[in-house]
């Protein structure tokens, strides 16, 4: 069970879980914000992973930064990378490089946890191959239906897409193909009427 | 009767010129099988109906075929995406290519021919001028993928779902004439997930059981089912892609235009289980009729009345007319006199 608590919500919704380790040839961790500490609990319960684990972390867009405890971490090969598009590419090949034995978890945001397991479909994974932890922000990737162009970072409803500029709400309908929410607009009815912003996923 | 007397020259789109003749108004497919709806596992075989009916036939051909299939070539030409289809699926859409072209040329002999020389094909599309050489299973000698290629020569959208896992995934469609949902989005969901939005049926246990049923759909026993929403105009593409063109169309319905602009929508949903896949496929027929026409059968309109007055407001904010609502029931009130209706959705002779 997640240590979040999301509300009630609808099917297509993810679910998330608690990391536990698991044995493995090799570990692929990849976490950002204050997934940081979920890999810290990770390490905890078994020491015996680090020298085989490849651990790629990311500071939260909200500005939690655990990199230096994280590089302290002791994992065999550690990364710290800008945001999850520069470092997209190492993990794709991680993932295809990766052997029977390979675990992978994430953690931190929707965002991150919902990439890495796109990723990992993408290299042939199934979906639930790929453990994950909800910490930190509840900020969303969104999709918008009309342009198609996905704004990262979501934290408020509704919101104006990055691409389109169009005033979009937002659904709880989610693809783990595109990792993303679906963003709709939300005045085109009545062009113009927005109610306020208001801050949902902080 | 020449094809272009019987073929409607119409727009779904724009200056919105589509017609029903009165024969379509008299087998339109009324939805309603009583005076109130509530959603439910409603799947029957689909079997030869009456003829005349819709249900005449596997697939129902009829004056707006070739209107229709102009529409969806604009939509494509807009939007490419409307119609994907993920790679393994390229088998189902050689599976529902043959159907089709075996159901049209069986049921519809002067319009459509197919000519079968061992995996060489011959197939002939009176209305649209089509004639094509392919052939079965060589992607190479069609214009595009099956599916493509069969689906922008048939009215409605149609999905493909692959089996594995104990449920369905849709992973290929042609959507163009959609109820506001996005394949697009949608293309990879389990059967669950791509219903997620719908309220109500999850807590009724709708879904559970119809996913048990599909899983056990059988070739050559097809099934089908009824969808229904509300369309101002004569819409066929009302897509969550382009809400923000149609979705201004709602609110300039006024009690003198509602009984030419607002339609009835309902959906002709049929299931198929295909014999190389094993996937299932499942077109949306698409069929619109103005209030106006409607009203023409009074138990239909004294039905409908009801239906629309009566339905819970989840339902009604999810196919988008709460806000209609009021002038719709105004407007259908003239024409019920409260007298009791007779079973099932048949016009009264
Ligand atoms: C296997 C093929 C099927 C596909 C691809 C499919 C697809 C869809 C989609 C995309 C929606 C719109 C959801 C949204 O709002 O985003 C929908 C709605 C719905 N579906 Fe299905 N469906 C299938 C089979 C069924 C079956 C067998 C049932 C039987 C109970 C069913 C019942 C419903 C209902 C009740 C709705 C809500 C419709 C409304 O109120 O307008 N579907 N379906």
């Amino acid at each position: 069970m997640s240590k979040t608590d999301f509300g009630p919500s609808i099917k297509s919704r993810p679910v998330y879980g608690v990391l536990s380790p698991r044995p493995g040839s090799s570990h692929l961790i990849v976490a950002d914000g204050e997934g940081g500490a979920a890999v810290e609990a990770l390490f905890a319960q078994a020491p015996e992973m680090k020298a085989k684990a490849h651990l790629i972390y990311i500071p939260g867009a909200n500005g939690t930064d655990m990199s230096t405890a994280m590089a302290a971490l002791g994992a065999g090969q550690y990364n710290r990378a800008p945001t999850y598009a520069s470092v997209r590419s190492r993990i794709v090949k991680v993932l295809g490089d990766g052997h029977m034995g390979l675990q992978v978890y994430a953690t931190g945001t929707e965002s991150l946890m919902g990439q890495v397991q796109r990723d990992a479909m993408e290299a042939g994974l199934p979906h639930d191959a790929v453990q994950t932890e909800h910490r930190g922000s509840l900020a969303r990737r969104v999709q918008c239906v009309h342009c198609k162009g996905i704004t990262e970072n979501v934290t408020t409803d509704p919101f104006v897409c990055s691409h389109c500029g169009l005033n979009l709400f937002v659904r709880d309908h989610y693809s783990r193909r595109l990792a993303a929410f679906q963003g709709v607009n939300i005045d085109a009815e009545d062009p113009g009427e927005v109610p306020p912003a208001e801050e949902r996923f902080k | 009767m020449s094809l272009d007397d019987f073929f409607h020259d119409e727009t779904f789109f724009g200056d919105y010129t589509f017609k029903n003749s009165p024969r379509a108004i008299k087998r339109f497919p009324f939805p309603f099988p009583e005076d109130d709806y509530m959603y439910s596992v409603n799947m029957e075989p689909h079997v030869p109906g009456r003829p005349g009916s819709v249900f005449e036939h596997t697939f129902d051909v009829d004056e707006h075929y070739v209107a229709e299939m102009r529409d969806r070539a604009r939509v494509l030409r807009d939007d490419p995406l409307r119609c994907q289809s993920l790679p393994h699926m390229t088998l189902a859409g050689w599976d529902l290519l043959e159907l089709i072209m075996e159901s049209f040329a069986r049921d519809y002999p002067q319009w459509f021919s197919l000519t079968k020389s061992g995996n060489q094909w011959h197939w002939i599309n009176r209305p649209l001028n089509i004639d094509q050489k392919f052939t079965f299973l060589d992607e190479s000698t069609l214009p595009c993928g099956p599916m493509e290629y069969i689906t922008r020569q048939a009215q409605g959208d149609f999905t493909l779902q692959d089996q594995r896992n104990d449920n369905l995934w849709i992973e290929a469609g042609m959507v163009t004439t959609q109820a506001d949902w996005s394949l697009d989005f949608d293309i990879g969901m389990s059967f669950h997930e791509w219903h997620a939005p719908v309220p109500k049926a999850h807590e009724m246990g709708v879904f559970d059981r119809a996913l048990k049923f599909l899983l056990q759909l059988q070739h050559g026993a097809p099934v089908r089912r009824f969808n229904w929403t509300m369309t101002v105009d004569p819409l066929l593409d009302t897509s969550p892609e382009n809400y923000p063109k149609w979705g201004p169309g709602k609110t300039t319905l006024t009690k003198e235009n509602i009984g030419q602009r607002q339609h009835l929508r309902v959906e002709l949903q049929t299931l198929f289980r295909l014999p190389r896949s094993n996937a299932i496929a499942f077109p949306i027929r698409c069929y619109l009729c103005s209030f106006e026409d409607l009203v023409t059968q009074p138990k239909w309109a004294r039905r409908l009345h009801r239906v629309v007055r009566d339905l819970p407001d989840e339902l009604a904010t999810y196919k988008g007319f709460i806000r209609n609502r009021p002038l719709m029931v105004d407007y259908l009130s003239q024409f019920d006199d409260g007298a009791p209706t007779s079973p099932g959705w048949w016009p009264d002779e």
